[in-house]
């Protein structure tokens, strides 16, 4: 275990992040300081926001749940070529599929409970399976689609929610206790914030992600079919079967998404009047994750971080919330922009040689003059 | 491989560094937080009391958390922090300290938000919008000793005062107004997110309409959001081309989008017969248009919703210690909280002044009982036939 905590901090790739990160910190404080404000007031502030106290943490951690099954989600459908754009959309009917559940039946909670969080991976699974079949059958772009398949499942959520759910209210009806991922101990331990086992989900996912990509004959095939699709056709993988299928578990995963906080965050659904931004910050969170399962699950962490704490930086350090969506951007900008940390890192490199080379060249000459 | 090393440990060290600096001021600012804090509580007044001495009469403090508008949408969320400003000048409280806001931009922002300003320990929390109902419910639960405003819609609680607005009266008179200004006799409604809120304003408007004059055509359309300028602007051109010429906004964000799409009309051709009627605030500001040197102004009137004034209003009573907790505000025609502007007199002429007062006594008197449901409506008009 030490040997591979090790190597894991020999790699470059980590400490290209974690240099990426001070980077943005500086580049915000400099926004901060141009705009005259203290950064390290502000930053201070972004700190305490998340673990000054249990309620925030716990915020935090309810926040960084869905984030994760976004970004894995997203994960998902780009190793195998594919961008789904419409984690949004997936995420929408998977929340209204649980609330569903939660609100219609009476079941005891060790049915009630999986049953809700099936129906939304179901949901969102089938939501997720039209752009895939329309792009294994008809080569039509999913991109496409999945934008389209967002405003979709947007309006018609809103309309049951109005129609159907309840008479039309602005929100459906409180869940049962049966469906609530909420626990009462860990609620009140955590001063009763939003925290719910969906975390714990959401680290099983992770995990499933890991294991079907890096470990299956499935995973295996995605990836190759992401790297060159026409190579894998010629070595007998079924494209159409593969995109489809990745579709399909992305939308899944999305919908899960959705019932964290259908039955976990609310326990409820309101009428929306835009796009939650879960689904797309997900782009960003596979996209900073590298698609692997330990990054997106890092990746959503900072997010969630950022978010919650950024709260803080208003009412902390009197710092404007326009200000605070700039520093936090460039953050994520800088972590997202690793790739020119490497190539300033082997210039460094570099420069570091020819001083060397020209010094041992110094000295050969005053070698050769000496003699 | 030397200078790798090299680059590894400057690069640690550097992080280290600035880690350790944040750790250490972060303690010392906590520490000063809670010496702050002993000192206030046990009314010591030294330090950084003497300093609020200066300028307040009171340690009362207040603060707003705004729904996804931001505090400067131009409408409610915008009014309600111009209450809060007056009531920080009325008695020399100081932004940051004494009044402050929290801006929100995304649903799950209204319980944090709310929390944190209770943990800052202000004395009264206002949410703003009727998206804030379930998590001023949740916090107020949790702080039974602070006080809760919740604006446009009822909340549940001990220590909440709601704070509702007649909107449809308001609605009403605008409708009035938009009735007797339409030349061609079709006039349209642009909402926000069709729900039971919003559907006051509609009902009302279409009411005030049909008082007048029930051969007048209606449209009524959604926009489905409350920040997308570029759908209420798509909505008020399909509906200025179908010969509207008076279009009643309840859309906030999205009402800016009818606003652009006036103003355009006008500019590229200013006999061009169109208007917009504001809400919550006087938008007669938004309407202001200049071609050829020439000012115009597409701003009919504007159903205002003095927001600012109710929340004025809740601090003044929480300060002398009135606060009317778990109760229900109704702010109406009667008691100022809904006014028809008549800023823009070039266009908002004197006949549609004396109609609009004559139908606002009515409303006033009890004669005219405004719906605010469809089903109202449906019976309301009816009732006219």
């Amino acid at each position: 275990m030490g040997n591979k905590l090790g190597s894991l901090f020999k790699s470059t790739k980590l400490w290209i992040s974690l240099f990426s990160i001070i980077l943005g910190l500086f580049a915000g404080a400099i926004i901060m300081l141009l705009f005259g404000y203290n950064p390290i007031e502000g930053y201070i502030a972004l700190w305490n926001g998340v673990f000054e106290n249990r309620y925030f943490g716990g915020e935090t951690i309810a926040l960084i749940t869905p984030y994760i099954f976004s970004g894995l989600a997203v994960g998902f459908a780009y190793r195998s070529g594919l961008l789904n754009i419409g984690v949004e959309g997936q995420l929408f009917v998977g929340w209204l599929a649980s609330v569903w559940v939660g609100t219609s039946f009476e079941l005891p909670a060790i049915i009630h409970l999986p049953l809700a969080i099936i129906v939304a991976a179901i949901a969102g699974g089938l939501w997720g399976i039209i752009p895939g079949y329309l792009k294994a059958r008809f080569h039509v772009h999913e991109v496409i689609v999945t934008i389209m398949m967002n405003y979709i499942a947007l309006y018609v959520t809103n309309s049951l929610i109005r129609n159907v759910l309840s008479e039309r209210a602005e929100r459906t009806d409180h869940i049962a206790n049966s469906a609530s991922l909420k626990l009462d101990w860990l609620t009140e331990f955590m001063s009763f914030s939003n925290i719910h086992m969906g975390i714990l989900l959401a680290v099983f996912a992770a995990l499933f992600y890991w294991y079907t990509m890096e470990r299956t004959t499935l995973g295996f095939e995605m990836r190759s079919v992401g790297i060159n699709r026409d190579a894998s056709q010629y070595a007998g993988m079924s494209v159409k079967r593969n995109i489809i299928l990745s579709m399909t578990i992305s939308g899944a995963l999305a919908g899960l998404g959705g019932a964290m906080q259908g039955i976990g965050m609310y326990g409820y659904m309101t009428i929306h009047s835009g796009f939650t931004n879960i689904g797309f910050d997900g782009i960003a969170i596979a996209l900073l994750g590298g698609s692997t399962a330990i990054g997106i699950v890092l990746a959503a962490g900072l997010f969630g971080f950022l978010k919650v704490g950024a709260l803080n930086m208003q009412a902390g350090a009197g710092v404007p919330p326009e200000l605070v969506e700039i520093v936090t951007a460039l953050i994520i900008l800088f972590v997202a922009a690793g790739y020119m940390i490497v190539l300033f890192r082997e210039k460094l490199l570099k420069l570091f040689k020819r001083t060397k080379i020209d010094d041992q060249n110094e000295n050969k000459n005053v070698k050769k003059e000496g003699n | 491989m030397k200078s790798k090393k090299l680059f590894i440990l400057l690069a640690l060290m550097l992080s280290f560094s600035l880690f350790l600096a944040a750790c250490g001021t972060s303690d010392d600012e906590n520490e000063q937080d809670n010496e702050d804090t002993n000192e206030q509580d046990s009314g010591d007044t030294n330090g950084q009391d003497d300093e609020n001495a200066d300028a307040s009469d009171t340690d009362f403090t207040v603060a707003m958390v705004t729904d996804v508008g931001g505090v400067d949408d131009k409408s409610f969320n915008q009014s309600a922090w111009e209450g809060l400003v007056a009531f920080g000048e009325e008695h020399g409280l100081t932004e940051g300290e004494g009044y402050t806001y929290a801006q929100s931009d995304q649903d799950s922002d209204y319980e944090p938000n709310l929390q944190r300003l209770t943990m800052n320990d202000y004395d009264l929390v206002f949410g703003i919008g009727f998206l804030l109902t379930e998590a001023i419910q949740n916090v107020a639960e949790r702080n039974p000793d602070t006080m809760y405003g919740l604006v446009d819609e009822v909340a549940e609680g001990d220590n909440i005062v709601s704070l509702t607005f007649k909107e449809h009266e308001g609605s009403f008179l605008v409708g009035v107004a938009a009735a007797l200004k339409s030349e061609s006799g079709k006039v349209g409604f642009v909402g926000g997110v069709d729900s039971p809120l919003i559907n006051k304003f509609e009902v009302g408007f279409v009411a005030g309409v049909k008082s007048v004059d029930p051969s007048i055509d209606v449209d009524v359309r959604y926009a489905e959001s409350f920040d997308d300028a570029s759908r209420g602007r798509q909505i008020a051109s399909s509906m200025y081309d179908s010969g509207i010429d008076v279009i009643y906004h309840a859309a906030g964000g999205a009402g800016n989008g009818v606003f652009n799409e006036a103003k355009d009309r006008k500019n590229s051709n200013p006999d061009n017969y169109v208007w917009v009627i504001g809400v919550d605030r006087d938008q007669y500001d938004e309407g202001a248009v200049t071609v050829d040197g020439e000012e115009h102004n597409v701003t009919l009137t504007s159903m205002v919703k003095r927001v600012d004034i109710a929340v004025q209003d809740i601090s003044n009573r929480a300060l002398a210690g009135d606060f009317p907790a778990g109760e229900t505000m109704e702010y109406g025609l009667s008691d100022n909280g809904i006014l028809v502007a008549d800023t823009n007199a070039d266009a908002y002429t004197d006949d549609i002044r004396a109609a609009v007062e004559e139908w606002e006594q009515k409303i006033l008197d009890g004669d005219i009982d405004v719906p605010f449901t469809h089903d109202q409506l449906e019976t309301f008009l009816e009732g006219l036939e």
